[in-house]
């Protein structure tokens, strides 16, 4: 604490009470208002609290909360003390107040919102950046995801000591990644592939080999940019390490995106010298993150909640869903942070959703309505939660994903107890 | 009135490259109201790595971002197929960056002018600032058509030529920068309303299906309904 100047503890104590306040009036997690506040009085804060810490900042477009949380969970099972901004709150103001909080932990597991990246990496002096997936996400105010992997490959190539740990299966996080001096590539696989028809060096078509499974590659049939030489590798239900010994990941978190991020964490690890069968058992525990695949009993039936923001996290949320018939609640919004335009609910495949009973919520309800008749998918508009959960028989199950504010809105209904 | 045509083709032109987002909707709209009527439908989606065949009823173009976008225009100049297939009088529906490159000519990533295919009589540059919104548009009284409802996010302004007539007169948005939205001359048709633009304009869908199949009778209203309720909630949201 008493290495900072005075006028980031000044700003930190000021922006820790706004926290405080924030989150005893009910406002939210309380990590975002404080860090607003501490920034606004001393700029140079992340920096210096960033100072003497060894910082990994985790991010991509899907998994940056579960895998910041997996990554904390490895290094927290080795008795290290981690600063971490677990709510989600991933621009510079909640990277502040997750390092203002914890200012003597000797780490700092951050997510960085896709945009932020570059300064946060140079405002931090990151040890390691870990590199998940690109994809198309909230149009209507994120930049051409293009344009994102050119800014991250050039603040990687001016960060030489900093280690990358990188998805080499995502063909931009390959690109942005080949900036960097070290990287470790990580087999995580690549289920959406809608935004990687083109090579990212010069435009030709990306030739993929057919088979759907990690470790299959892909190269450019005119560049010869091509998918990297991995070390570690997500086959199926395990990991297999750099030095080829495999481990059954099982995890409880569900689905393969889980196990993707798991993957990725395990490098992260692996790097301040945790192995996998060391961060393993820690990694196993996470069984829910900031709400997500939660179950909350409600009047007599479980209800579990998946968040899906994008395209390719709703494909990924169909292959988390119980099967059918279990039925499942839709809910979308179309606020800022979730991107006011709805046009990507057409880049869904919802047949997937066909053989279970399908209610539709949200704000854009009827958005959602004319997207699922169009696919033929038979679903019943309900008014909120409560409703669809009483259409459920009692003692039964029920999924739910939601894009950001409608998850957020349903975790309130059910105070937070998600 | 004579009974539309038994069954058409539509033909999905380089979803690799331009389908930005939500483009597929336009087609699935296009399916399911040609279908209700027991018009019968082929899809083809092109890739960029292939001929584009001659021989659809309906070519549909989506939005892109820059380099995909000059992609498209490069090698779908080299193809000569859809340009072939327009001037043969095949229906051309093509949104936001699909629009500008049925143009004369558009701007590629630093704002330079590159040539389009010069299917209908418009061009295009870069404008000052991102249209990004919702979007009203009343549409030439000549189409007989109701209000246009979608959502813009382009940089593009468009001038039309005395060849093409304006779609539609802007009443929230930015359309082509002049008060105008979107152009058409014959049955080429493109517009900023970008992604799935017929979603929430089913007439527009209609008047395209009736270019190429004839015309169509009106579908019951249980078919309709969902349409409906999206299309006056957004009509009454940004009206108000």
């Amino acid at each position: 604490m008493s290495k900072l100047p005075l006028r980031a503890r000044l700003a930190t104590g000021i922006g820790g009470a706004a926290g405080l306040m924030s989150r005893m009036a009910g406002r939210g997690d309380g990590s975002v208002i404080g860090g607003v506040i501490a920034l606004r009085l001393d700029p140079r804060l992340l920096g210096q609290l960033a100072a003497g810490k060894q910082v990994v900042l985790v991010t991509g477009t899907n998994g940056k909360t579960t895998t910041t949380r997996l990554v904390t969970a490895a290094l927290a099972s080795q008795r290290q003390r981690v600063a971490t901004n677990a709510f989600g709150a991933n621009m510079e103001a909640g990277l502040a107040a997750a390092l203002g909080r914890d200012q003597d932990a000797p780490f700092g597991v951050l997510e960085v919102d896709e945009k932020y990246l570059p300064t946060v990496l140079t405002s931090t002096a990151a040890r390691v950046v870990a590199l998940l997936n690109l994809s198309r996400d909230q149009m209507d105010r994120a930049a051409e995801i293009w344009l994102v992997a050119r800014r991250w490959r050039d603040a990687l190539a001016d960060a030489p000591d900093c280690q990358v740990i990188a998805n080499a299966d995502d063909p931009l996080i390959a690109w942005a990644a080949s900036g960097a001096k070290q990287v470790t590539w990580v087999a995580a696989g690549q289920r959406w592939r809608e935004d990687s028809w083109c090579c990212p060096e010069c435009g030709s078509h990306l030739l993929r080999e057919e088979d759907d499974g990690p470790g299959h590659g892909w190269h450019c049939g005119e560049c010869g940019f091509a998918r990297p030489a991995v070390s570690w590798t997500l086959d199926g239900q395990a990991v297999v390490d750099p030095a080829g010994h495999r481990y059954e990941l099982e995890l409880a978190l569900p689905g393969r995106a889980n196990r993707a991020n798991a993957v990725v964490a395990l490098a992260v690890a692996d790097r301040f010298g945790i192995d996998a069968g060391q961060a393993l058992p820690a990694v196993r525990q996470v069984t829910s993150v900031a709400g997500r695949y939660t179950t909350v009993r409600r009047r007599d039936r479980n209800v579990r909640l998946l968040l899906a923001k994008n395209p390719a996290g709703w494909l990924e949320a169909f292959d988390v869903l119980a099967a059918a018939p279990v039925p499942v609640v839709l809910a979308v919004n179309a606020q800022g942070p979730d991107g006011r335009d709805t046009s990507w609910l057409w880049d869904v495949d919802y047949r997937h959703l066909r053989g279970r009973r399908v209610f539709v919520a949200g704000e854009r309800k009827l958005d959602l309505a004319v997207r699922l008749e169009a696919d033929g998918v038979p679903f019943q508009l309900v008014d909120g939660m409560d409703e669809a959960v009483n259409l459920v028989e009692s003692g039964g199950d029920l999924d739910v994903i939601a894009n950001y504010t409608a998850f957020q809105q349903i975790r309130t209904a059910f105070g937070r107890t998600a | 009135m004579s009974a539309p045509a038994s069954s058409l083709r539509l033909l999905w032109v380089y979803p690799d490259l331009l389908s930005t987002y939500g483009d597929r909707g336009n087609l699935l709209i296009l399916e399911r109201r040609a279908q209700l009527r027991g018009i019968q439908t082929e899809s083809i989606s092109v890739n960029s790595d292939q001929p584009v065949p001659r021989q659809a009823d309906i070519y549909l173009l989506g939005g892109g971002e820059d380099l995909p976008q000059i992609l498209a225009a490069r090698r779908l100049r080299a193809d000569g197929g859809l340009a072939a297939a327009a001037a043969d009088g095949a229906v051309v529906f093509a949104v936001c960056a699909g629009y500008q490159l049925t143009g004369a000519e558009f701007a590629g990533e630093e704002g330079q002018p590159l040539p389009g295919l010069e299917i209908i009589d418009i061009s295009s540059g870069r404008g000052d600032r991102r249209a990004v919104g919702e979007v009203l548009a009343d549409v030439d009284p000549a189409l007989g058509l109701p209000r246009l409802t979608g959502f813009e996010n382009h940089q593009g302004v468009t001038r039309l030529g005395p060849a093409a007539r304006p779609l539609a007169k802007v009443a929230t948005g930015i359309g082509n920068g002049d008060g105008t939205e979107g152009a058409y001359a014959g049955r080429v048709l493109g517009t900023y309303l970008h992604g799935p633009a017929l979603v929430r304009n089913p007439a527009l869908a209609d008047l395209l299906l009736s270019w190429a199949a004839g015309p169509l009778p009106a579908l019951p209203d249980e078919a309709e309904q969902w349409g409906r309720r999206l299309r006056d909630e957004r009509l009454a949201a940004v009206s108000a």
